[in-house]
C-alpha cells in the first residue's frame, strides 16, 4: 500500500482541478442544479472527449484508459470539491463498475465502448421505495418472456435515472427472496412501458429518479441468479470513491470558511484571531485529513491485491468520511455566520451535497455494521 | 406558588372566557377586549393590559385559552422584544401608541440591529443618525432584518456620536418603516425561504419624541432587546398553527398566520421538530432499529433536560431574580438539540432524507429540518459568543483583553462595506 500519490496522480489532479475551476465555478452548479437533466453537454462532451475521464478506470479493451481506482477516485474527488453537476458518479463509477463486474465478454465489449467515449450515460437501478441500499431490499422481479425477460415493480434514488441511455436494473426472479435468484438486466432509457419522474430533492446537484417498470423488457447482464456478489462488489468501490468525493467537498469548505475568517473583522480584528475559531479551524482540519486518509486507502484497497480487504475499508471510509463532510459544512456555515445561512452564499450547496452524501449508499450507522461484519482481526 | 392561586385564576379566566369569548367577533374587536381585560398578557403589569401576575400563573391561564379554543394575543415575531423593550424603556407615549397594536396584531415589528459589518459585534454599528432641524435623519444599512417586508416599526439601533468609543455612542429609535427614506429587499435563505431582508436608510426621519430613553443609551436598551430574545429561543414558546374552523375570528386569524406570520413557518423546524421524532421513527421501523434507538434516546435526554433547564430559568425569575444571562444557556442548549435533531431525522428516515417537497416524508417538514437547523446557532447570537458570555458573565472569568473598546469609534478597524 502506497501512503502518497506519484507524480502523474499529482499532475493529474492539478488539471483537474483547473479543468473543473473553469467549467464548474458555483455560478455553473447553481444554474444546472435548476434544470431538470443536472448537467451541461458541452462540458460532458469536454470531460469525456477532452479528458478522457469517462473512459478512466474502464480496462482498454473495452475502449478505455485501463487506469485504477485511485486515479477514479483523485477524479470523483476533484468533482466533489468542484460540485460538479455531471452524470459522472452515476454513469462512470456506478452502472459502469456494475458492469465490469457482472457482464460477460461479448456485453462489456458490446456496452463498455460507448460509456467510456461519454457518447451513452447508464444508470445503476438498484434501490427501491423502500430506500434499502443491499441486495436483499430488492422486489422488481424479471419473468422470463420469449426467450428475454420482462421487468414490473418500480426503482427509487436512481442516481441521474431520468436521463440515462441505458439503465442497469437490478430485479429478482419471482418466489426468490434475500440474496437469491438476483440477476442484472439492461434497458434502454427510452424503453416501453418504463416511466421515468425525476424526483424533487435537496441538494440539486446530485440528481434522483424514480422508474416504474410495467412489463419492460430486459436484457440479462451476466449470469441468471448471480447478482449478489457483483452488486456487493460494485458497491464497495463505489462507497469507496463516494467517500473521495466527500472529502473533495470537505476540504473546499474547510479552505472557503478558513479564508472568510482571516477576511471578516469583528470586534476591531479578524475573527480568525479569536481562540475559539481557531481551534474549529485546527478541529476541522483534523477531521478533513483524517478522512482523507481512510478514503484514500479505500481507493487503493481496491487496486491492491488483497481482494478481501476492501470491503471493510469502504465502509470504513464512508461511514468516516460522511460524518467529517457533515461536521465539516456545519462548522462552515457557523464561520460564516448570517451571511452562511443565505441561499446567495455558496457554503449551502456543499452543506446539502454532504447531506445528500451523509445516506446516499447507506448512512453512517449502515456502514459502521457493515464494516464490523466484515472486519478481519 | 400555591395550588390555590392557580385553581383561583383557572376558575376566575374560565369564566371571564365563558361571558367574553366569542369566535364570531372580529379579531381586533376580541383582542382589544383581551387587552382591556388583563387576560391577553397577564403577566404584564396592570396598568399595561395586564394582571401582574406570575410566569407560572401565566402558563395556566393560556392552557385555559387553549382548552377552549379562544385565541389569544397577537404574539409571534419580533412585536414581544418589542413590547418588552419598551414596557421597561418607553416613555409614557410610546407604551400608549404602540403596547395595544402590538397585542391586537395590527402593527408588525422588526429589529434594525445587525449590518453586514456588524453583527456578532452589534456595538460596532454604523448605521448614522445625525439631528438636522430637529429630526433624526437616518443613513446606513442593516441585514438579515426578519419581517421588514410587512413591519409598520423598527427598532433601530444606530451611532449618534463617532467621538465616543463603541457603545457610548449608540442610540436607539423607534423608526417608521413606512416612509420613502427606508427600502427593503428580501434576502433569500438556504431553506429557500425569505423571511430576512436587508433594509437600505437613505435620509429616512425620525422625529426626536421616537428616541427611547436619551442619546448614547442605545446599548444598554439594546441588551434588554437582546436578553429578551435569548430567553425566548429556549424552546419552550409555543406558536400558534391557526384552525379551519368557520367562525369569523379564526377565518382572520388564519389570514393573520398567512401573511404576518409566514417568515416563522419553518422557526418550529429550525429547533429540530423533537416532538416528530417518535411518530416518524414508528412510521419508518427505525423504532426497532438498536442504532437509532440510542440516538433518539440521546435526543430526547438532551431537549428534556434542555427544557428543564429553561423551566427552572422562568422559575428563578418568578421568585423575583433579574433577568440575567442565563437566558445564553437556554438558546445554547436550544442549538444542541437542533444539531443533534437534525441528526436524528436523517438516521429516521434514511435515503428519504435526501428528497424534498411532496416526494418527501410530510409533504417536505422533514426536509426543511435538515436545512433550518443551521440557523439556530447563529441568529440571535451565534454559539460562540453565548459561549463567551456564559463563561464571562455567568462563570466570571476574565474577559478578553480588547482593542475596540477604548478608543473614538471612527478610529476602530472595521470592515469594508459590500
Ligand atoms: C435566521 C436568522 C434570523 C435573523 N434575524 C435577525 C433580525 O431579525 N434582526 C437582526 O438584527 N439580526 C438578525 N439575524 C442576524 C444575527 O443576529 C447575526 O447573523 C448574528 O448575530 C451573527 O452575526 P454575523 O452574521 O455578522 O456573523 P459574525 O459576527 O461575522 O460571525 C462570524 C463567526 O465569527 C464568530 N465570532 C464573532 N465574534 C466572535 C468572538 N468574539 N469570539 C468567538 N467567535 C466569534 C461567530 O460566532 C461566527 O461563527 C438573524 C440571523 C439569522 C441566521
Amino acid at each position: 500500500m502506497s501512503f502518497s500519490f506519484t507524480d502523474e496522480q499529482a499532475e493529474f489532479r492539478s488539471v483537474l482541478r483547473r479543468f473543473l475551476a473553469e467549467k464548474s465555478p458555483t455560478t455553473e452548479v447553481r444554474r444546472l442544479m435548476e434544470t431538470e437533466a443536472g448537467f451541461d453537454r458541452e462540458v460532458w462532451r469536454q470531460l469525456s472527449q477532452d479528458l478522457g475521464l469517462t473512459a478512466l478506470h474502464i480496462p482498454e479493451e473495452y475502449g478505455g484508459q485501463g487506469f485504477g481506482f485511485v486515479e477514479l477516485a483523485i477524479a470523483v474527488e476533484e468533482m466533489g470539491r468542484a460540485l460538479l453537476c455531471a452524470p459522472y458518479f452515476s454513469s462512470i463509477v456506478l452502472a459502469a463498475t456494475a458492469i465490469m463486474n457482472a457482464g460477460d465478454e461479448a456485453q462489456k465489449r458490446d456496452l463498455l465502448p460507448a460509456i467510456a467515449a461519454g457518447d451513452s450515460r447508464a444508470a445503476l437501478a438498484f434501490t427501491e421505495d423502500n430506500g434499502r441500499w443491499d441486495a436483499a431490499g430488492v422486489s422488481m422481479t424479471a419473468t422470463p418472456r420469449d426467450g428475454g425477460y420482462q421487468l414490473d415493480g418500480a426503482k427509487s434514488f436512481v442516481l441521474d435515472g431520468h436521463t440515462a441511455d441505458l439503465l442497469v436494473v437490478l430485479a429478482r426472479r419471482p418466489g426468490s427472496a434475500g440474496e437469491e435468484g438476483l440477476s442484472f438486466f439492461t434497458v434502454p432509457g427510452d424503453a416501453q412501458g418504463l416511466t421515468r419522474r425525476l424526483l424533487q430533492s435537496t441538494d440539486g446537484t446530485r440528481k434522483l429518479a424514480r422508474l416504474e417498470f410495467q412489463g419492460v423488457s430486459a436484457e440479462l447482464l451476466g449470469e441468471e441468479g448471480g447478482a449478489a456478489a457483483p452488486l456487493s462488489h460494485t458497491l464497495d468501490q463505489a462507497v469507496a470513491c463516494l467517500a473521495n468525493e466527500m472529502v473533495g467537498g470537505a476540504e473546499m469548505l474547510r479552505e472557503q470558511a478558513l479564508e472568510y475568517a482571516t477576511l471578516r473583522m469583528q470586534f476591531g480584528r479578524a475573527i480568525a484571531s479569536f481562540q475559539t475559531l481557531k481551534h474549529k479551524a485546527a478541529d476541522m482540519l483534523i477531521d478533513v485529513e483524517l478522512a482523507k486518509s481512510a478514503a484514500y486507502y479505500a481507493a487503493a484497497a481496491v487496486d491492491g491485491d488483497d481482494v478481501d480487504e476492501l470491503p471493510a475499508m469502504a465502509s470504513l471510509a464512508k461511514a468516516g468520511g460522511a460524518e467529517a463532510y457533515m461536521q465539516t459544512a456545519i462548522h462552515a456555515i457557523q464561520i460564516h455566520g448570517g451571511i452562511g445561512f443565505t441561499w446567495d452564499n455558496d457554503t449551502h450547496l456543499w452543506f446539502k451535497r454532504a447531506k445528500s452524501s451523509e445516506v446516499f449508499l447507506g448512512d453512517p450507522n449502515y456502514h459502521r455494521e457493515l464494516m464490523l461484519q466484515r472486519w478481519r482481526d | 406558588m400555591s395550588e390555590d392561586t392557580e385553581v383561583s385564576v383557572r376558575a376566575e379566566v374560565r369564566a371571564w372566557l365563558d361571558a367574553n369569548w366569542d369566535p364570531n367577533m372580529g379579531l381586533v374587536d376580541w383582542r382589544n377586549k383581551l387587552a382591556d381585560s388583563g387576560w391577553g398578557m397577564p403577566t404584564w403589569p396592570s396598568e399595561w393590559h395586564g394582571k401582574d401576575m406570575s410566569s407560572d400563573l401565566g402558563t395556566a391561564v393560556e392552557e385555559e385559552f387553549q382548552a377552549i379554543g379562544a385565541i389569544g394575543v397577537a404574539r409571534a415575531g419580533i412585536r414581544m422584544l418589542a413590547a418588552a423593550t419598551l414596557l421597561e424603556h418607553g416613555s409614557q407615549m410610546h407604551k400608549e401608541k404602540f403596547l395595544r397594536r402590538i397585542l391586537t396584531g395590527e402593527d408588525t415589528w422588526c429589529q434594525l440591529f445587525s449590518e453586514p459589518g456588524s453583527g456578532s459585534d452589534l456595538a460596532g454599528a454604523s448605521t448614522r443618525a445625525d439631528l438636522k432641524d430637529g429630526r433624526w435623519i437616518i443613513n446606513g444599512q442593516k441585514v438579515w432584518t426578519t419581517s421588514a417586508h410587512h413591519a409598520q416599526y423598527g427598532l433601530l439601533l444606530a451611532r449618534t456620536d463617532w467621538d465616543l468609543p463603541k457603545h457610548r455612542g449608540l442610540t436607539y429609535f423607534v423608526l417608521d418603516m413606512e416612509q420613502p427614506g427606508v427600502e427593503v429587499q428580501p434576502l433569500r435563505q438556504m431553506n429557500g425561504h425569505a423571511s430576512f431582508n436587508q433594509v437600505f436608510f437613505t435620509d429616512a426621519e425620525i422625529a426626536p419624541e421616537f428616541m427611547v430613553e436619551g442619546l448614547g443609551d442605545g446599548w444598554k436598551i439594546a441588551t434588554t432587546t437582546l436578553m429578551h430574545e435569548r430567553r425566548g429561543a429556549d424552546g419552550l414558546r409555543r406558536w400558534s398553527m391557526g384552525t379551519d374552523r368557520p367562525e369569523r375570528a379564526y377565518v382572520e386569524e388564519k389570514t393573520e398566520l398567512a401573511t404576518a406570520m409566514a417568515p416563522y413557518k419553518w422557526y418550529p423546524q429550525r429547533m429540530g421538530r423533537v416532538d416528530l421524532v417518535i411518530e416518524r421513527a414508528r412510521a419508518t421501523g427505525k423504532l426497532d432499529d438498536p442504532t437509532v434507538r440510542q440516538e433518539i434516546a440521546k435526543l430526547l435526554i438532551l431537549s428534556k433536560s434542555a427544557e428543564w433547564t429553561a423551566r427552572r430559568a422562568r422559575a428563578a425569575q418568578v421568585l423575583g431574580r433579574n433577568q440575567g444571562p442565563e437566558g445564553s444557556i437556554g438558546k445554547l442548549a436550544a442549538s444542541h438539540v437542533a444539531r443533534l435533531a437534525n441528526h436524528v431525522h436523517t438516521l429516521i428516515n434514511g435515503a428519504d432524507a435526501m428528497l424534498t417537497g411532496e416526494d418527501s416524508p410530510m409533504d417536505g417538514v422533514i426536509a426543511e429540518i435538515l436545512v433550518s437547523t443551521p440557523a439556530i446557532s447563529i441568529a440571535g447570537g451565534t454559539d460562540e459568543i453565548q459561549r463567551n458570555i456564559i463563561s464571562e458573565r455567568v462563570l466570571g472569568m476574565p474577559k478578553e483583553p480588547r482593542n475596540d473598546t477604548d478608543r473614538p469609534f471612527r478610529d476602530v478597524p472595521r470592515n469594508m462595506i459590500r
